[in-house]
């Protein structure tokens, strides 16, 4: 998992509530051997005018100009910003998988659904919780300026606009320590890579032929 | 202090113990197929890791390739997809793969011990339940899922906890025809499957020490069928004359001193057990699975068993709803069940003794006129090697079987071999879930002989009145 220390990035508004994974990413492309590759069909159904099937050239598709991601001004967006109970839904981890290929790092809504929630900081996204109030102040702001940017701080738990105004934030500290430092399950066991190294070179010694290339 | 064969390979491959009581567990080897290891690949390309150790993993495709003519390739796209997925990322992180034109492709559970990837005291962990069969040979061998392939294929280490310890002792001598296959079936039938819940099953006793390393794998192979992720049997002096001279085993004088290191894999005369299952040989006749689970099991001159004499209302209901999928009556002798489909093949008994044990019972028969089809379907393309130099494939084509490519095949049918809804099969894989062998099939649970006897009578026999 790719640690996330600070992040200032091109802001893209999603304004609706109740985005379900179903909607993230429709259940066709859950048959998929990969957990890449999701990006091109994050909020298919809304994204494109004719209906998506796994394995097409997503490509020469019907672009919805309507789409707000589709929008020439919110190309390489790296922070979403959502309204409530984003990520509702099934459980399915290719939401956040999705988000992330697509190039999102950090999600900003008043609230999410809990296993999404839970699936982001596994997958190396942070979702932010700010109030409905600062949330309308944002949207607001992003609209109204092209090519609008957010700073955030992970270890100073702050997001900040470019005219220098900044929100706090909550944030678990055992999932805060383990963003900062990129560390998901693996990360963790990869902390231990000295203890690894020195079992490997003991093995080595005494049963060589465990080690043979 | 005394400690069993688990607690000598748990305790040599703890990196670190953790304040949670779960350790950090080095594992020797990974095998890795084409069905459980595109996402954990995926997993380490968007985390932008690379593999640990590349040469403690060992890869190959098998359960989704065909078992006839190979020159076309895979047909399915869905298959053929995962199949070049894995080819793919075994060239793309640098890992040995045994491809599907390679002579040691096959079932990965055969591939490890055959190629002496699989070593009397390794750890070895593959993405597939029945991982366990490894264990045969003095190793600690279980199954995991894809989060824990991608975790071993970037730490060479998994986060485990402890099982404990259970002996299953077949004391005494197994009578005439009765194989590793009645053993285990045997086994489950007496514990049931979720008698091994918990547990790591160490097999010991003299009828499992009386077995060759292949029986023992059959039966560590079906370690999880009883509830146990892990089955193991303690090295021996067969266990060493098997892993002599293999592709992967030590030479030299690293083989002298891994055979020494060796000797010390089994449990100290007074080690503790949690818990201890003694079941007399002398006792064990040839099994047949009646029903949709591995401990619906009888002998083969018993009968179907009659729900209505089951107290527990639970198992009542199950037995019921099992012998109505069955398509059975209580009551009838196993021997009067026909089968429409054979099948001989699986990782539980695919090698060559299993191939040995079916063309003794086939030589100079027929198949019966009902059974629709018989195949045989070889654990790896070098078993098939060795088979057919022995002629095997000749007394079985003679007898109306099928000579097939090496695979999983009609095992989970993930390939073209399938049962067709109602069909009955003589099979002598692992599992008798509903659909397991194809939506609608039935599948009965025998030993190769067993099974081979069937395809010539075109019912069940007893195949010890056959020898
Ligand atoms: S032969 Fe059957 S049980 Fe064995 S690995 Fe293949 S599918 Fe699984």
């Amino acid at each position: 998992m790719e640690k996330l220390t600070t992040l200032t990035g091109l802001v893209a508004p999603l304004d609706r509530a109740n985005v379900d994974t179903d909607q993230i990413i429709p259940k066709q492309y859950l048959k998929a051997i990969h957990r890449t590759g999701f990006g091109p069909t994050l909020f298919d159904d809304w994204r494109y005018l004719d209906p998506g099937e796994p394995g097409m050239d997503h490509g020469t598709r019907r672009v919805n100009p309507e789409f707000v991601l589709n929008q020439p001004r919110y190309q390489g967006a790296r922070i979403l910003l959502a309204r409530e109970n984003f990520g509702c839904g099934s459980s399915r981890e290719h939401a956040p998988w999705a988000l992330l290929d697509y190039g999102f790092r950090v999600i900003i809504a008043p609230s999410y659904a809990d296993i999404f929630f839970n699936n982001c900081f596994n997958n190396g996204i942070l979702p932010i919780v700010l109030p409905a109030a600062v949330m309308d102040k944002l949207f607001a702001e992003t609209l109204a300026t092209p090519g609008y940017q957010l700073s955030v701080d992970l270890a100073a738990q702050r997001v900040t606009t470019s005219s220098g105004e900044s929100f706090g934030f909550e944030i678990d500290e055992f999932r805060k320590y383990k963003l900062l430092n990129g560390l998901d399950d693996i990360g963790l066991s990869l902390q231990h890579a000295g203890d690894i190294k020195a079992y490997e070179a003991r093995r080595r010694v005494e049963a060589p032929w465990l080690f043979l290339e | 202090m005394s400690k069993t064969l688990y607690d000598k390979l748990w305790d040599a491959h703890v990196v670190r113990q953790h304040d949670d009581g779960s350790c950090l567990l080095y594992i020797d080897r990974q095998l890795v197929h084409e069905v459980t290891s595109p996402q954990a690949f995926d997993g380490l390309r968007l985390a932008r890791r690379d593999v640990w150790r590349r040469t403690a993993n060992l890869a190959t495709a098998d359960h989704n390739v065909p078992t006839t003519d190979r020159s076309q390739g895979i047909t399915d796209p869905v298959s053929r997809l995962q199949v070049d997925t894995l080819d793919d990322n075994c060239d793309e992180f640098g890992i040995t793969e045994f491809k599907m034109g390679d002579i040691r492709q096959g079932i990965v559970h055969v591939i490890g011990p055959e190629a002496g990837a699989t070593l009397p005291g390794m750890t070895v962990v593959c993405g597939d339940s029945h991982t366990s069969t490894h264990g045969a040979l003095g190793a600690l061998a279980f199954g995991i899922g894809t989060s824990e392939v991608e975790h071993a294929l970037a730490t060479q280490c998994l986060v485990q906890k402890k099982s404990k310890n259970m002996l299953v002792s077949v004391d005494g001598a197994v009578g005439p025809g009765v194989t590793a296959k009645d053993i285990v079936l045997a086994i489950i039938g007496e514990i049931g499957t979720a008698g091994g819940n918990g547990y790591a099953i160490e097999f010991g006793g003299e009828a499992i020490r009386a077995l060759s390393v292949e029986g023992r794998m059959t039966v560590c192979n079906m370690a999880i069928e009883a509830g146990a992720r892990a089955g193991m049997v303690a090295a021996d002096e067969k266990t060493v004359e098997y892993v002599r001279g293999r592709t992967y085993a030590p030479k030299g004088d690293l083989w002298e001193k891994a055979v020494m290191a060796w000797r010390e894999l089994h449990s100290d005369a007074d080690a503790k057990f949690d818990r201890v299952v003694r079941i007399a040989a002398a006792g064990i006749k040839p099994q047949v699975s009646w029903g949709t689970s591995p401990e619906m099991v009888t002998a083969v001159d018993a009968r179907v068993p009659d729900p209505a004499r089951e107290s527990d209302p639970v198992k009542r209901e199950g037995m019921a709803r099992a012998l109505k999928y069955m398509g059975l009556q209580a009551g009838t002798p196993i021997t009067a069940i026909e089968v429409d489909k054979v099948f001989i093949g699986s990782c539980t008994n695919s090698r060559i003794e299993d191939l040995r044990a079916a063309a003794v019972v086939a030589k100079g028969r027929k198949k019966a006129a009902n059974v629709k089809q018989v195949l045989i379907v070889p654990g790896s393309g070098l078993v098939k090697q060795q088979a057919e130099q022995e002629g095997l494939d000749k007394i079985f084509t003679a007898a109306g079987f099928e000579w097939r490519e090496p695979g999983c095949s009609m095992c989970l049918a993930m390939n073209a071999d399938r049962l067709e809804p109602g069909e009955r099969c003589a099979s002598t894989s692992n599992r008798n879930f509903e659909g397991r062998q194809g939506a609608g099939g039935r599948t009965h649970l025998v030993s190769p002989a067993m099974a081979a006897a069937a395809a010539v009578a075109g019912h069940f026999v007893d195949v010890r009145e056959w020898e």
